[in-house]
């Protein structure tokens, strides 16, 4: 489908439905989508599943919207951090759920969801309780752990430059999780820093096809 | 390089004790440990340096090591932390702190880079630890205790993916104890992987024949090992 441009991000998160699975990019604050956050918390979707590498920071983005009490169950590697205070109450009052991955087996998990694997074996977590209940198997000498997919409904994503085809280009260390999101959910959505007209962006230099993306809003800010 | 003397679990016999070098007259501080750890990555590698008090090594890399550091949020050939005008939100490391990029830096998403991670193709990451057993087992992601919010982030892929894994802690906790255990009674985060320890108090290769003492400082190696004998 053709990626939309939207006009704001409330349009750009129209539609996300109670009970989504919601992939949100970032790496602390770096490459973080806080005004499609923002527009979803207003937006009203609640009950919802995140993905996303930490469980946010300070009282903005990921915090705000796990403080407006939209989120059940947080998906990541990392949530305790000196600024995951919001986080940290909600968890030990037993108001979110906690599924802690690898982060490298988080992003993969993402990349085989975007690319059609069924499932991986991965020598991550051996022997830990985070591998507890898992199938192993040796292959060539080694334990591994299978682990499946994750999918999610929708995908928030923060890029430096879109073109109107949606075709994605990201900045420095903030394009972190972007890329393998923008594959693995069925409703992509990119908040970008300057939108350009179709020709401007460098072929060689796209990092997320226009394939991948469904909606594309500019937040200059 | 030292003699071969066993301890913390395994203990072979003392003869050799006497024979491993003190190589400072006391424990050193966090700025030495990191010191010793850059002086044995051998040039040329590419490095992972984990959060935190790892991070110190990069300080002391000498100049035209040709090492190249990575960061698991992305990018190689990562420079030191920003100051100033150079602090970009965008460009920070895997501990969120702002830093800076060095010519022949390459920027990859995540999945890329732990792929890079676990496909061995980093030579060396230094990680610091709770707990490491004498054969190489690595626990530095959770106390086990229950109020505690568990985070594991990269450590686990690195502790499984990186070629070397290097340790540096202190080698006593707080409460007199060693953190260097015959077995490792937090949770785990990675089995037999830990190849050097680098302490406040000595240095040792692990492996499956235990902890192999290197060298020590400010104390003798038979008084470090009735030390460790005793926590």
């Amino acid at each position: 489908m053709t990626t939309v441009l939207c006009a704001d991000p409330d349009e750009a998160v129209a539609g996300v439905g109670d009970g989504s699975t919601v992939l949100v990019g970032g790496f602390g604050m770096a490459g973080m989508p806080v005004a499609l956050i923002d527009a979803l918390i207003r937006q009203g979707a609640t009950d919802l599943t995140v993905v996303s590498n930490n469980a946010g920071n300070g009282d903005t983005g990921l915090a705000a919207l796990l403080a407006a009490g939209r989120v059940r169950k947080v998906v990541c590697s990392f949530p305790r951090q000196a600024d995951s205070w919001v986080f940290d109450g909600l968890y030990r009052q037993g108001r979110v759920e906690l599924e802690l991955v690898p982060q490298g087996t988080l992003a993969e998990r993402m990349r085989a969801a975007g690319a059609g694997i069924g499932a991986f074996y991965c020598p991550t977590g051996v022997g830990t309780p985070l591998a507890e209940g898992k199938e192993t198997r040796e292959i060539d000498g080694r334990s591994h752990v299978l682990e499946y997919p994750l999918r999610g409904d929708v995908a928030l994503i923060g890029a430096y430059r879109a073109d109107r085809m949606g075709n994605l280009v990201y900045r420095k260390t903030a394009r972190n999780f972007g890329p393998v999101m923008a594959t693995a959910a069925t409703t992509v959505v990119a908040q970008v820093r300057e939108v350009v007209d179709v020709g401007a962006l460098d072929p060689e230099a796209v990092v997320t096809p226009g394939i991948y993306v469904d909606r594309v809003v500019e937040v200059t800010s | 390089m030292s003699t071969r003397t066993l301890v913390a679990g395994v203990l072979a016999g003392p003869a050799d004790l006497d024979a491993v070098p003190t190589t400072a007259p006391g424990p050193l501080d966090k700025h030495a440990m990191a010191a010793l750890v850059a002086r044995d990555i051998p040039a040329g590698s590419f490095v992972n340096l984990g959060i935190g008090q790892p991070t110190l090594v990069a300080d002391h890399l000498p100049a035209g090591s040709g090492v190249v550091l990575h960061t698991e949020n992305g990018m190689l050939n990562m420079g030191p932390a920003a100051l100033g005008d150079e602090v970009d939100p965008d460009l920070t490391n895997a501990g969120k702190v702002p830093v800076t990029e060095l010519p022949g830096a390459a920027y990859f998403h995540h999945a890329d880079s732990f792929a890079m991670m676990r496909g061995g193709h980093l030579d060396v990451c230094v990680l610091g630890a709770f707990q490491v057993s004498a054969r190489g087992d690595l626990a530095n992601w959770h106390t086990g205790a229950p109020d505690a919010i568990p985070a594991v982030g990269g450590a686990m892929d690195l502790a499984t993916g990186a070629r070397q894994v290097f340790v540096m802690m202190t080698l006593f906790a707080k409460d007199g104890t060693s953190k260097l255990v015959p077995s490792c009674t937090y949770p785990l985060t990675g089995l037999a992987c830990v190849s050097r320890l680098y302490t406040d108090q000595a240095v040792f290769d692990l492996g499956p024949d235990g902890a192999v003492l290197r060298e020590t400082f400010g104390c003798s190696a038979r008084e470090l090992v009735e030390r460790l004998g005793r926590g």
